[in-house]
């Protein structure tokens, strides 16, 4: 048992829990959590590989790190868009679900701030 | 060599394809430097790229070989090549076509108010079409596996911000539960990706396909990877997310997604199963794939006969439309699909993909012309729009025509060639399902009809529609039946560029 | 077991723990916070497989930027909980996504046991090219040379990204600056936000510098120069600039531009697209990383700063 397979190992139940939250969680902003816990495993997965092609005057393997560093990015925008959409339906909505059919939220003012 | 012979082709003519990619992501970079001038810039970019789409269709159909470009000049595995064969090449006229007429269209809905000042509804429109654009041709082009990962997610950025554009509540809900299948989907493709990486040390699509073997890795591998690409596909039992995203967008950007953006990811199936895996899927994940299929159509059609709003009933029979992309999978798989029979299939398939974009788009931007003069879109209260708007209801019926699968129309091609591959190979229950699905359109088709050519009299128009949209709409519709002139048996462009092994006999 | 495996274990054991904890936990802010802790732990992580860019990275975006975002949202997203706490899956959706989730992780762990022998790596063919290129750094060529069509494309990507995110506003804000005013008021974080900037900057600089022949580079330095930005941002110091202004427009097309006009001469004076001349490669791969992190540094900043949320002034 090496410790490329340990982080392996990890990374495989990473993946899991993260599938199993964004899939799970009714919140949108839980589920923008549970992705990123699922891309961190994917990129994990990603690294081990790298590891094993470590080569003379090499640590890892370079493409499989780029890729990583490039996901790593993409994930943050996508992140930073999600959660600015669901900051926006709160404002828009008092709430923050994706339930078509639930009721607003009980304030005193239902006023749409935007009208 | 076979690695050999997959670099090399093609010559002075690969700049073509790096200029597809890049000439839209360049509109984009200049479009948010140059704010006001956005939708100059679109229409400036957009014959510019039909006439490099053509260019390119030109150059393989002439040299009979894909059209390869090493970008850098490194090759493959350590460089990214960017391929156009046959399919990419219809693809990308496609593309063109359907952009540039939604570009045409939307310049009554999106130019500046104040010529001179930059807008938020004018910026972020034409800078997502240019988005969409540069992503679609990078997946209709792209060559390794972890490129084409960019482009879908280039393709998701530039896509969710259309389907909220309005800002209202309901469509952005509808944009974060898109955004959020699109992203669960790109990342377990990615973790395909990622397998495939760790057991032959390369994503080129060509190198992959020589070095691959049945192993239990690349199974896992290609069903997660199939498994996020049928998130973004829509496919049931994954399309929750359409209706809602592809109705509350604006009436051009619901064309563009419905009619291009869904066909990204399919494609990329496509690439996994013949090209990446050539001969490898076996039939039971064949008829399941095509049961999934069956299943869209089925449902899909149902649900649109329920809607009380058109743009609704036209988003569920995108659902329901793509379902007979899937029934590819089973017809050129398995002995009997070896021979002609499988090329037909094939061919059917993308003449589906093909004449779907073109008259969903129509259709699309026909529902958005009717929402537009009547103020809302409801179907019990379209009564007599036909006198109002004669030639869009007449661009509606011809698109519909396409979908039911009545001739002459691209869809009565595509729908008929799959009917023949279905019943000579003896899988005589999708010729079932096809035939039903073609009844169940005629139903959503003419419950719109009926009454838009009713004559009630009593019509309140709240706005005039501009006769230049309507005459783009009716153009785009006549091109889906002109579609229809094409033959009935397996093109010779779309062989271009096969794998050896899955080679139709066609002579 | 060395010393060295049983680290590796408490590391990974710690991760998952870590992880279960951001699923399980009732509070958003709670998750947050330990959502920042798993990113700090991966970094970790990364660096004991060798990894160190990839560190960087992690530390930088995975957990930083993208940890700043987060915790303002779940600030914000606060008056929601209780009644989101009501909402709760079926549970024959929660099973089923249970055996899903436990096969996919069990597929995947049957792979990382019985990886495929030998293990491909691509190491060598970077290698081979390092010399000419003159760069130190094989995942800063990758980036910036073999693979660099996909660099440029997520640059649009992000690019694309922060234009979704404005795209959010309402009309009349367009052009406007994002977030509220806010006023600096003495403390800690007032404090750090004036000794801190002077020392990123150096470091961002540094990481950027010499990402050609260490780890480090163009998206390392970029996010150490936004987390400065931010910081200065969130206490008030320095107002958020509106996304109208000519300079912020300037500075977020810098990077891909001079990146596609670099590419575009690859056409005339090398071998075609996105390929170096020889004997220039390094100094235009530095050029290149140079404009990136300004751009990369902008976007971040911005992409955490939100949508217009004020009226444009004049």
């Amino acid at each position: 048992m090496t410790a490329e397979t340990l982080y392996g190992l990890c990374a495989a139940a990473l993946v899991g829990l993260g599938l199993f939250g964004s899939i799970v969680d009714p919140q949108p902003a839980r589920k923008i959590l549970s992705f990123n816990l699922l891309g961190g495993g994917v990129f994990l997965l990603f690294g081990i590989i790298a590891r094993r092609g470590a080569t003379a005057g090499m640590g890892a393997d370079p493409v499989p790190q780029a890729m990583v560093i490039t996901g790593i990015v993409v994930a943050f925008s996508a992140t930073a868009l999600a959660v600015a959409l669901v900051l926006r339906l709160f404002e828009t909505t008092e709430r923050a679900t994706l339930q078509p059919d639930a009721p607003p939220r009980p304030s005193g003012d239902g006023a749409d701030p935007d009208a | 060599m076979h690695e050999a012979v997959a670099l090399s082709g093609g010559g002075a003519a690969g700049f073509l394809l790096v200029l597809a990619v890049i000439l839209p992501a360049t509109g984009v970079v200049l479009s948010l430097a140059l704010g006001r001038h956005a939708e100059r810039i679109a229409l400036v970019l957009m014959p510019t790229g039909f006439g490099i789409a053509l260019a390119i269709l030109a150059d393989v159909w002439r040299s009979g070989t894909s059209l390869v470009y090493l970008i850098g000049g490194w090759a493959p595995p350590l460089g990214i090549a960017l391929r156009a064969d046959g399919l990419s090449c219809i693809m990308l006229v496609t593309t063109a076509l359907v952009i540039c007429a939604v570009g045409l269209f939307a310049r009554g809905d999106f130019s500046e108010p104040e010529p001179g000042r930059e807008t938020r509804a004018p910026l972020v429109f034409w800078t997502m079409l240019m988005g969409v654009w540069g992503a679609l041709n990078a997946v209709w082009l792209g060559a390794d596996l972890f490129n084409l990962y960019v482009a879908l997610e280039l393709l998701t950025f530039s896509a969710v911000p259309l389907v909220c554009l309005d800002g209202r509540a309901e469509t952005l809900a509808a944009a974060l539960r898109y955004l959020l299948f699109a992203l669960v989907g790109s990342v377990l493709y990615l973790l395909g990706v990622a397998l495939f990486y760790g057991a032959y040390g390369t994503l080129d699509i060509t190198l992959l396909a020589s070095r691959v073997r049945p192993e239990p890795v690349i199974w896992i591998a290609a069903a997660l990877m199939i498994a996020g690409l049928l998130a973004k596909t829509a496919l049931f039992p994954l399309h929750l997310w359409l209706p809602p995203a592809h109705a509350g967008a604006p009436a051009a950007a619901s064309a563009v997604l419905s009619s291009l953006v869904v066909k990204g990811s399919f494609l990329l199936v496509v690439r996994l199963w013949f090209d990446v895996l050539p001969g490898l899927p076996g039939m039971p994940a064949a008829q399941t794939l095509g049961a999934l299929g069956a299943a869209a159509i089925v449902f899909g059609s149902v649900l649109a006969l329920r809607q009380a709003r058109l743009k609704l009933l036209i988003a569920y029979s995108t659902i329901a439309q793509i379902g007979y992309l899937f029934l590819i999978f089973p017809l050129t798989t398995g002995a009997a699909a070896a021979g002609i029979w499988g090329g037909i299939a094939w061919t059917g398939g993308v003449y589906q993909l093909v004449s779907h974009a073109v008259a969903k788009a129509a259709m699309f931007m026909a529902a958005g012309l009717i929402g537009e003069a009547l103020g809302h879109d409801r179907i019990a209260e379209l009564g007599g729009i036909g006198r109002a708007l004669p030639m869009t209801v007449c661009a509606f019926g011809l698109a519909g025509m396409s979908l039911m699968g009545l001739p002459p129309s691209g869809g009565f091609v595509a729908k008929l060639m799959l009917l023949t591959a279905s019943v000579t190979e003896g899988q005589w229950w999708w010729a079932v399902v096809i035939l039903l699905g073609g009844l169940l359109a005629a139903g959503y088709v003419f419950r719109v009809l009926a009454p838009a050519l009713a004559d009630t009299g009593s019509l309140t128009l709240r706005a005039r529609v501009s006769r230049r949209q309507e005459g783009v709409v009716l153009a785009l519709a006549v091109c889906a039946l002109l579609l229809g002139i094409l033959p009935l048996r397996p093109s010779q462009l779309l062989q271009i560029g096969r794998p050896a092994a899955t080679l139709a006999v066609v002579r | 077991m060395t010393v060295d495996l049983a680290l590796d274990a408490g590391l990974a054991a710690l991760v998952l723990a870590v992880a279960v904890w951001t699923i399980a936990a009732r509070a958003a802010f709670a998750a947050v916070v330990g959502f920042v802790t798993y990113g700090l732990l991966l970094a970790l992580v990364w660096v004991r497989i060798a990894a160190v860019d990839v560190a960087l990275t992690e530390a930088a975006i995975g957990s930083g930027v993208t940890g700043a975002v987060l915790i303002a949202a779940a600030a914000r997203l606060r008056p929601t909980e209780t009644l989101s706490a009501a909402e709760r899956p079926g549970r024959g959706l929660r099973i089923a996504a249970g055996v899903l989730s436990a096969l996919v992780s069990a597929g995947l762990a049957v792979l990382v046991l019985y990886p495929s022998n030998p293990a491909p790596s691509l190491g060598p063919a970077a290698a081979v090219h390092l010399a000419a290129l003159d760069i130190g750094n094989p995942v800063t060529a990758v980036l910036i040379a073999y693979r660099a069509v996909d660099t440029l494309l997520e640059k649009v990507v992000l690019l694309l990204a922060l234009l979704g995110v404005w795209s959010l506003a309402p009309d009349r804000f367009w052009g406007g600056a994002p977030g509220q005013r806010r006023d600096a008021r003495d403390g800690t974080l007032t404090l750090l936000a004036r000794l801190l900037p002077p020392l990123g900057i150096v470091v961002g600089v540094y990481v950027l510098w010499v990402g050609a022949v260490a780890p480090g580079g163009a998206f390392q330095g970029g996010a150490i120069l936004a987390a400065m930005w931010i910081l200065v941002m969130i206490a008030g110091l320095h107002d958020a600039p509106e996304i109208s202004r000519r300079w912020v427009r300037f500075l977020l097309v810098v990077g891909p531009a001079v990146f596609l006009a670099v590419g575009f001469t690859g056409f005339v004076v090398a071998n075609g697209f996105l390929s170096y001349p020889a004997g220039f490669a390094k100094p235009l791969i530095i050029a290149v990383e140079v404009v990136l992190t300004l751009t990369i540094a902008v976007i971040l900043g911005l992409l955490a700063a939100g949508p217009p949320e004020r009226e444009r002034r004049q």
